[in-house]
């Protein structure tokens, strides 16, 4: 008998059905990936499973656990689902409850598992299966990283010893090294415990790595399900194709040869913060970047890569000016500066596009109005001058003027972030900064996007400084590597020769967490 | 480690009520007393001889240096000398704490009826979102905030004092006399008080709890065996309480100052009362104290909201305070 068994489900909303005429089998000691973009219906499709869809969903069809259809009576439900389904969700921080220390958090999940042990044996072997230390159960979800945080999360769901285990995005939250040790770290503990799994992901190298059987969602609908191997090693649908070519990422040609004369130098640079403390309670000094030097060349594309905290986004705010250096300076064009100096007229040649679209853009700002800000960098500009510009940036990413006068949510995440492209182009920088600009993307978009930025690239001349921890990406779209850790720039080199032969740890252990290609 | 974050916290946060305490001093000083017009004039009237105003000016002390008076009326405040009311005769130190002794335990009761009203009609509704209780308790709330409190004050003394006859119609009996006749006599005015609090105290807990409903913490709370509303009460009330602790403060500090109304729809000598007489009488020592008491409070209050803030939520202490 199948563990979980959907049957035509469908879930609406308003009359719009989000999950249509679903059918689903899992068997026991299973491991069941479901594939699909932002919207496809797989996280509902998860949600359906534990009971936990919001009430505005009508539901028809036929959802059942070991046999039986889930309990009408919402207490019997609730113990049911603390028993016998653990689950992990994307977002580690907000997952858990900020004013309750970890392992108070845990053991609420112990009484309500109701097994005979007492809840102080259990706490420290669970925590030891997770690879957490005793003395963070005594910790704030604020005081752990966010790879300590998930791995909290796993030992909740956990507690109950549960049939069935659902993770849901665990890992795209968190940095490469960090998701490889989590997905490593459900992969043994679901065969240490003969578990079943359901893992949710828009990753299709994680779900290739993890998962037996796979299915293809898209709008709502199941596309293809099968074996992993059979699936992905020779999809039948034509969705599935295209979701395995984006996955891919091909080195983007570079169109232009860069100059060798640098655009910009960053000379010995520092940021220094004075931690929270008092006269001789106070903690050393935190150096988020430390005497960091680097040059980028007109036309270049260089990437930082590092893991979460390694100073990369400091150094990124300080080169555009939002930060100033404690230490040393950059020179731009021949202008020297330390951050927040920087002139408008300079300032104007420099831009930023942030990781995610939907919270960089202000809601209540129709497009036009965003993208025409950093214009007041160059003075008074006429409305046709600004007009003209605002058409230029536009048409450059692909989308059409008239769009400027929606609002922010009028958009999807692909259409937001090409309108974040646009707006770093109005000012027709020279170098802009890109600070992961494809991580909150779907796999399928991300290719558009990187294409996208390579073409204006050889278009406009512009340089590029990529910060992100995505090795792939970095190989397809960099001239040139820089590895940090810790503030510090400890390995230096094109893409091509730093992944063949990685020397520093760090650079080692980035390219051991990449998981495998597909197929 | 803790414990030098929070020592830093309290240290810092009363640095701050001190100094607000002395830039607020130092403008209630100016604007009363260095602005166009002399105040022994203003006090004494347009009639007033000039041999009056000197005599007036003299006992004020107003011939010294601006700078000798501020620090002298600081100076004398941190020894409990507010200075002599010139129309009551009699030291403001001790007039203001009569008045508070009808003020502060009615905006206590005030306090404790609209928490222990509005609070569970707020988490009531955002847990019954959507249904027939959530609108009808909204409603209530809207009505509360709507009516004026001294016509609700009219209306309960219609029903319990002139109908039923449980409770005095108003006048202040003082706590030394018989503290059960005092308690009574605030009984109803705190009621009258504590309507509209209570109704903004829902609609703001509510609104919180809804917004704490939506978040992840709270699918897992359910995903690890509780129901929706059991995971709303141990995970959610807690940290809805967050932002329902600087309302809290606000109105408490509002309810010392804006009891006046209320006062004499009750004939209660209340401090609203007492400043609204010294200005009507110009008796500009007694407005001077009465206001640097009422920042006192005002700020007070603000301070134990911070420091309250600093003990419920573990998230202050790792930050830079």
């Amino acid at each position: 008998m199948a563990l979980v068994e959907l049957a035509d489900l469908t879930i609406a909303f308003g009359g719009r059905p989000a999950v249509s005429g679903l059918s689903l089998r899992i068997e026991r000691g299973d491991r069941f990936g479901i594939i699909g973009e932002s919207g496809s219906g797989k996280s509902l499709t998860a949600l359906a499973i534990a009971g936990l869809l919001p009430e505005t969903a009508t539901v028809s069809g036929e959802v059942q656990f070991d046999g039986v259809p889930l309990p009408a009576d919402e207490r019997a439900l609730a113990r049911m689902r603390g028993k016998r389904i653990g689950m992990v969700f994307q977002e580690p921080m907000t997952a858990l409850n900020p004013l309750m220390r970890i392992g108070e958090q845990i053991e609420e999940a112990i009484a309500l598992a109701e097994l005979s042990e007492a809840a102080q044996t259990l706490l420290p072997g669970l925590l030891g299966e997770v690879g957490l230390e005793p003395g963070h159960a005594a910790r704030f979800p604020h005081q752990l990283s966010g790879g300590q945080r998930q791995r909290a999360m796993i030992a909740m769901a956990l507690v109950s010893q549960p049939e069935l285990m659902i993770a849901d995005e665990p890992t795209s939250a968190l940095d490469v090294i960090t998701q490889r040790t989590v997905l490593d770290l459900i992969t043994e503990i679901c065969t240490r415990r003969h578990m079943t799994l359901l893992f949710i992901s828009h990753d299709i190298r994680a779900v290739a790595a993890l998962c037996s059987r796979v299915g293809v969602m898209r709008a709502g609908k199941l596309v293809e399900q099968g074996d992993t191997e059979a699936v992905l090693g020779a999809p039948k649908a034509d969705y599935t194709r295209r979701l395995l070519a984006a996955s891919r990422m091909d080195r983007q040609a570079a169109l232009i040869k860069p100059h060798d004369r640098p655009l910009l130098a960053v000379k010995n640079l520092s940021r220094v913060y004075q931690q929270a403390g008092f006269w001789f309670w106070r903690n050393p000094p935190l150096r988020a970047v430390d005497e960091v030097s680097f040059e980028i060349g007109a036309g270049e594309c260089v990437a930082l890569v590092g893991p979460s905290g390694c100073g990369k986004t400091t150094l990124a705010r300080m080169i555009v000016g939002l930060d100033s250096a404690s230490e040393g300076h950059m020179v731009l064009d021949g202008s020297p500066y330390r951050g927040r100096d920087l002139p408008p007229l300079l300032r104007a040649g420099l831009s930023l596009v942030f990781q995610d679209p939907f919270s960089s853009f202000d809601p209540r700002m129709s497009m036009g109005d965003s993208l025409a800000e950093p214009l007041h960098l160059l003075g008074r500009l006429s409305g046709e001058e600004q007009a003209a510009r605002l058409r230029e940036a536009v048409e450059a990413v692909g989308l059409e003027t008239g769009m400027l006068k929606r609002y922010p949510h009028e958009f999807s995440g692909g259409q937001r972030q090409r309108l974040a492209i646009a707006r770093a182009l109005v000012t027709r920088p020279r170098l802009v900064v890109l600070d992961e600009p494809v991580s909150a993307l779907d796999v399928s978009l991300r290719g558009e996007v990187l294409h996208l930025l390579s073409r204006l690239r050889a278009e406009h001349g512009l340089s590029y400084l990529i910060i992100s921890h995505d090795l792939d990406m970095v190989a397809a779209m960099a001239d040139r590597v820089l590895v940090m850790e810790k503030g510090r720039i400890v390995e230096e080199g094109t893409p091509e020769h730093l992944f063949a032969a990685p020397q520093h740890r760090l650079t080692r252990a980035l390219m051991a967490a990449r998981l495998p290609d597909v197929a | 480690m803790g414990v030098t974050f929070l020592a830093l916290y309290f240290f810092r946060r009363f640095a701050g009520f001190a100094v607000t305490l002395f830039v607020a001093a130092l403008i209630i000083f100016l604007l009363l007393d260095l602005l166009p017009g002399d105040p022994a004039r203003f006090i004494l009237g347009i009639n007033a001889t000039p041999e009056a105003v000197a005599a007036l000016r003299d006992q004020m002390g107003l011939d010294a240096p601006a700078h000798e008076r501020f620090f002298g009326w600081i100076g004398g405040m941190l020894t409990g000398d507010f200075g002599i009311s010139t129309t009551q005769r009699l030291p403001v130190s001790q007039l203001i704490a009569e008045r508070m002794a009808v003020t502060l335990p009615l905006s206590l009761i005030a306090m404790v009826v609209s928490i222990a009203v509005g609070l569970p009609m707020g988490i009531l509704a955002a847990m019954r979102r959507g249904k027939a209780t959530d609108t009808a308790l909204m409603v209530l709330a809207q009505t509360g905030v709507a009516i004026p409190n001294f016509w609700f004050g009219m209306l309960l003394t219609l029903l319990f004092s002139v109908t039923l006859r449980w409770l005095p119609t108003g006048g202040f009996i003082p706590w030394d006399e018989d503290p059960g006749a005092t308690l009574r006599g605030l009984i109803l005015p705190g009621l009258a008080l504590a309507l509209p609090q209570a109704s903004i105290l829902a609609r703001v807990m509510r609104t919180a709890l809804v917004d704490i409903t939506e978040q992840d913490f709270i699918r897992t709370a359910r995903a690890k065996g509780l129901t929706k509303s059991e995971a709303i009460w141990r995970h959610g009330v807690r940290n809805a309480l967050l932002p329902v602790l600087t309302i809290l403060g606000l109105q408490f500090a509002y309810l010392i100052a804006g009891t006046i109304i209320v006062e004499n729809v009750f004939y209660l000598p209340g401090l609203g009362r007492l400043i609204f007489t010294a200005i009507s009488e110009r008796d500009l020592v007694l407005v001077r104290g009465a206001t640097i008491a009422l920042v006192l409070v005002t700020t007070l209050t603000m301070l134990v909201v911070d420091l309250t803030y600093a003990l419920v939520d573990p998230r202050l202490k790792g930050r830079d305070a």
